[in-house]
């Protein structure tokens, strides 16, 4: 079971509150537990990543295990610590503007 | 007893404003949507209760809500804003050409008719349509190829901002752009011309006269004179008799042609309230006095509005989609300003008091007259 931990508007869009948890099939990768939040939330399509292009939106970035995700590739493994759950997957609105 | 429900979108949230036909005591529901910027909310005219919302965000892209309950719950619909094919390119800032991009809908207008379609104004500019009570948007194309590649953004984005409903000739409606001007249709959206004739843009374009390109700020229509266009220019107060094929100005004795929104009175069709600002470069009225502007006459003879309003020290701005009129007897008139304030006269302008004070900025705001 894979811990997601989103920002505060996406946890009241998706109607969730503290963290998500979700099955994700192995191999683990930064795009199947996207693709997993998204099919458990549909909600939150659009808003993590582009519709179409499934690009990360410029100000959402990605962290685990105190390493940010954010520019790794979409079938990039997480960390195994993610995968067991000790670890949460972060989904982080960036800090921008003033 | 008729019911005035005002939709409000800020910078922060949606809010919901009701009050009895007197107009004068006003409940205020929200925020809805708490944290994120809502461009508009528009009830459709078949079925009041439902109403759309444009809910963005620079961190999180587009969210439509729709409330089918008159804004007392909402549930997300769809927001796949897809360009048409291979969306080509239109004029960047420095005149080099650039991929179309969705950033956010500006505007959402639901059908005169029709009670599951609705019309999406997007930034970049294009016009979607949804008949399925907006859970699926599909782009009406050919708006785009009304000279879109010569299209060039101003300084808040090239969005589209003004949709109007011909309601008494099918198939026609008009569009307005910043910064390319207005556009008709008289198939449903199929094909586009534009609709730009006799405007001025000397300070802005290279071409003062040219077919697009100009910085429609807002364009407005009363329902049993369709043929006649009012239209806020970022200068210029503008009118057409001709459903657009030709436009004259009608800035007449105002202080200053600059400003964001236009209206029409509901019940005559001949007067018409602007919200005069400075300048391009100071959005605020003139030596810090609020005013309404109102003409009877079609425009050219203006008298200011300001019984109620503040006189001193007021900078705040009245954006495009911030002014709306009741159809209640006589007349409300609504705006709502960048500092917070929704300002309501329910005798046409004649004075004013404030709904509220200290709302998040204000970017919209729109009126129902309910039985």
């Amino acid at each position: 079971m894979i811990r997601v931990v989103l920002p505060a508007h996406l946890r009241t869009l998706a109607r969730v509150q503290g963290e998500v948890q979700l099955e994700v099939a192995a191999p683990a990768t930064l795009r199947a537990v996207l693709d997993a939040l998204e099919t458990n939330f549909p909600v939150l399509r659009g808003t993590i990543r582009d519709h179409v292009t499934l690009r990360r939106r410029p100000f959402v970035r990605f962290f685990a295990c105190q390493q940010d995700l954010s520019l790794e590739p979409p079938d990039t493994p997480l960390p195994d610590a993610v995968v067991t759950g000790a670890e949460p997957f972060l989904v982080v609105g960036a800090m921008a503007g003033g | 007893m008729s019911k005035i429900r005002l939709l409000v979108g800020t910078k922060k949230g949606a809010f919901v404003l009701t009050a009895g036909g007197k107009r004068k005591r006003w409940e205020v529901s929200g925020p809805h949507f708490a944290g994120w910027e809502i461009y508009h909310l528009k009830g459709s005219p078949v079925d009041p209760n439902r109403i759309y919302a444009s809910q963005t965000s620079g961190w999180f892209g587009q969210k439509i809500q729709r409330s089918d309950d008159g804004g007392k719950t909402w549930e997300p619909v769809g927001d796949k804003f897809v360009y048409d094919g291979v969306p080509g390119t239109h004029k960047w800032y420095d005149g080099t050409q650039h991929p179309w991009e969705f950033k956010r809908v500006w505007h959402l207008e639901p059908s005169l008719t029709e009670r599951d379609t609705v019309y999406a104004g997007a930034e970049d500019a294009a016009l979607f349509r949804s008949v399925d009570g907006g859970q699926n948007w599909e782009e009406l194309p050919g708006l785009r190829g009304a000279k879109g590649h010569l299209w060039q953004p101003g300084a808040g984005g090239m969005c589209l901002h003004t949709i109007l409903q011909d309601p008494s000739t099918p198939g026609r409606m008009f569009v307005a752009i910043s910064a390319a001007g207005t556009f008709r249709t008289d198939d449903a959206g199929k094909t586009w011309k534009p609709a730009n004739r006799g405007l001025k843009s000397p300070y802005e374009l290279p071409d003062p006269d040219a077919e697009v390109g100009h910085c429609v700020h807002c364009i407005a229509l009363h329902p049993s004179r369709p043929g006649t266009l009012f239209m806020q220019k970022h200068w210029d107060v503008m009118r057409s008799d001709d459903g657009g094929e030709a436009w004259h100005e009608v800035s007449g004795n105002l202080p200053t042609d600059f400003g964001f929104p236009i209206a029409v009175h509901a019940h005559e069709p001949e007067t018409i309230y602007v919200v005069p600002i400075k300048s391009d470069s100071e959005h605020f009225p003139l030596d810090g006095k609020l005013g309404v502007y109102r003409s009877r006459t079609g425009g050219n003879e203006w008298e200011a509005l300001t019984k109620g309003l503040p006189q001193k020290d007021c900078y705040v701005n009245v954006l495009r989609d911030a002014m709306a009129v009741d159809s209640l007897e006589p007349c409300g008139v609504y705006f709502g300003t960048t500092g917070g304030q929704v300002y309501v006269s329910a005798d046409a302008g004649d004075t004013w008091t404030a709904a509220v004070r200290d709302l998040p900025a204000l970017l919209s705001v729109e009126v129902q007259t309910l039985p």
